[in-house]
């Protein structure tokens, strides 16, 4: 991808991890990594958001706070598992309280691998998503195009 | 008398980076209620130690919390070690010791950075994790890993830090020393700052002790309580004075993991100094076979490992008991009184750390 055409902005969601993965999203925003040269920024608030990077297994309570957030979103949106646990239920795998993985309760299009995850390795997943977000735009603009060529046809039709 | 009304606050929080759940019973602006829920992050991790033999554990129990991820790991293998009566070795105390006050410094950073994010003074944020990289960069150099180091084990440690590499990290405590007093002195000085914490969420000392606050949260309410006075690992070689402001306000917790910063640096130039040679970790033989509370200091309090061994490679019982939780009761009481808007930074002065709470 050779440049962004839309700045993205980003809500983070810790989906019963152990904080690991967090502090690094959070060391993503930081001097060191910065990823607002990118044009992204981290935002609180679900209905702003188009990337949703979650961590952790989720476990029975956090069930529903993730769906809910992942609903509250617009489309077209993107979700980001960050970690081992968010991918597979990791170390907590045989814990009786983890569903094990996002994928179990939302979508994930994602993965970023590692324990904890590098920034790195989160920044370049967050890179793979755009250009996903982008598909999925694209895929939009033209289901919304062909939604209107056809009301176009059926008043040419009326009319006649 | 106003209205009453309900505001929740959480699990999903722009100010918190994990879930916590309060229902904030409000009369106009004021709070006059707090009522926390708790259990987003729940994984059942104790009960973990019947599947895991008592060696693997240590891995677990570093992920127990991703931020004071060496401590735990060390409280865990020091209650092992204890019930099976192994001697650590003096360098791998020293190694302990150095990579313990290096999580502490990265971790009071971390939350120094959000806590000026929750006050909306952005700058001192970045300044306070750039910072926080130069410490982390000395954990990976050495351990291999950022935030999850992986290097504590039963009987001793994993790695060794090398004589060069110590000289050098010694070298670069002293800009370290200067660039954190620097942003200490923002923190302790500023205006602005002092005009948003002074006076506000306060505890006294007495409060502080009944509800059982540990760490910082205790410390600046004038409650002389630092697990690192007992001397495990090399405290006791390097003797230590925990720091205790007396104001109780938000402005005190905020001065003591400031000033603890500053204690952190010299106990690691003390220990780099007092370095003794010698091998770093010795042969594990056997099953633990008893039980023993162990416990350590983390930077947000004091941490217990109840570890309950029945001669088999699997522990029959751990239970773990981490400062968070010891710390909600203050912050119920702390918040009553306050307005709104300080909630976040109220909420975000006791260091909260989920993870570890409810494990």
């Amino acid at each position: 991808m050779a440049f962004l055409k839309r700045s993205p902005w980003i809500l983070h969601y810790d989906g019963s991890s152990c904080n690991g993965c967090d502090i690094e999203v959070l060391a993503c925003l930081t001097p060191l990594y910065d990823v607002e040269r990118f044009g992204m920024i981290n935002t609180g608030n679900p209905k702003h958001a188009d990337v949703l990077l979650i961590t952790g297994g989720i476990n029975t309570q956090n069930r529903e706070v993730v769906k809910n957030i992942y609903e509250q979103m617009p489309e077209p949106k993107v979700v980001i598992a960050v970690g081992v646990c968010a991918a597979t239920g990791g170390i907590f795998r045989e814990c009786y309280n983890i569903v094990g993985g996002i994928d179990k309760v939302i979508p994930v299009d994602v993965y970023v691998p590692g324990c904890a995850a590098r920034p790195e390795q989160i920044i370049d997943g967050v890179v793979t998503a755009l250009s996903i977000l982008e598909e999925k735009r694209a895929k939009m603009a033209g289901a919304a195009q062909t939604k209107e060529e056809a009301r176009h046809e059926e008043q040419a039709g009326e009319s006649t | 008398m106003p209205e009453r009304i309900i505001v929740p606050f959480g699990p999903q929080h722009p100010v918190l980076p994990e879930p916590i759940h309060i229902d904030l019973v409000l009369e106009d602006e004021n709070v006059v209620d707090a009522i926390p829920s708790i259990g987003y992050i729940h994984r059942g991790l104790e009960q973990l130690v019947q599947k895991r033999e008592y060696t693997e554990y240590v891995y677990v129990a570093e992920r127990i919390c991703g931020i004071c991820s060496f401590i735990h790991a060390l409280c865990y293998c020091q209650g092992v070690e204890h019930i099976m009566k192994i001697e650590v070795p003096d360098r791998a105390r020293y190694l302990r010791t150095i990579w313990s006050e290096y999580s502490r410094i990265h971790s009071h950073l971390l939350w120094l950075g959000l806590f000026a994010d929750g006050m909306g003074f952005e700058n001192l944020f970045m300044r306070s994790w750039q910072l926080r990289e130069s410490v982390l960069d000395v954990l990976e150099d050495t351990t291999g890993g950022r935030v999850i180091q992986g290097s504590c084990k039963v009987g001793g440690v994993r790695r060794d830090i090398g004589q060069e590499k110590l000289d050098e990290i010694h070298r670069s405590l002293d800009l370290f020393d200067q660039q954190c007093r620097g942003l200490g002195d923002v923190f302790l000085n500023d205006d602005t700052v002092k005009y948003r914490l002074k006076g506000l969420g306060v505890i006294s000392k007495d409060e502080a002790y009944d509800l059982g606050a540990a760490g910082p949260t205790a410390r600046g309410s004038g409650v002389a309580m630092d697990h690192r006075e007992t001397g495990y690992a090399a405290y006791g070689d390097l003797g230590f004075k925990p720091v205790v402001e007396t104001t109780g306000d938000c402005y005190a917790r905020c001065a003591v993991r400031v000033k603890e910063v500053y204690a952190s640096i010299d106990l690691i130039r003390r220990a780099i100094e007092e370095m003794p040679e010698g091998p770093i970790d010795v042969k594990v033989k056997g099953t633990p076979d008893g039980e023993y509370f162990s416990r350590a200091e983390q930077p947000r309090g004091e941490v217990i490992h109840y570890l309950k061994g029945d001669g088999s490679k699997h522990l029959a019982r751990a239970r773990i008991r981490t400062p968070t939780l010891a710390n909600i009761p203050p912050l119920v009481k702390m918040l009553p009184g306050i307005q709104l808007a300080d909630v976040p930074i109220v909420v975000l002065s006791i260091d909260p750390c989920i993870g570890c709470m409810e494990r």
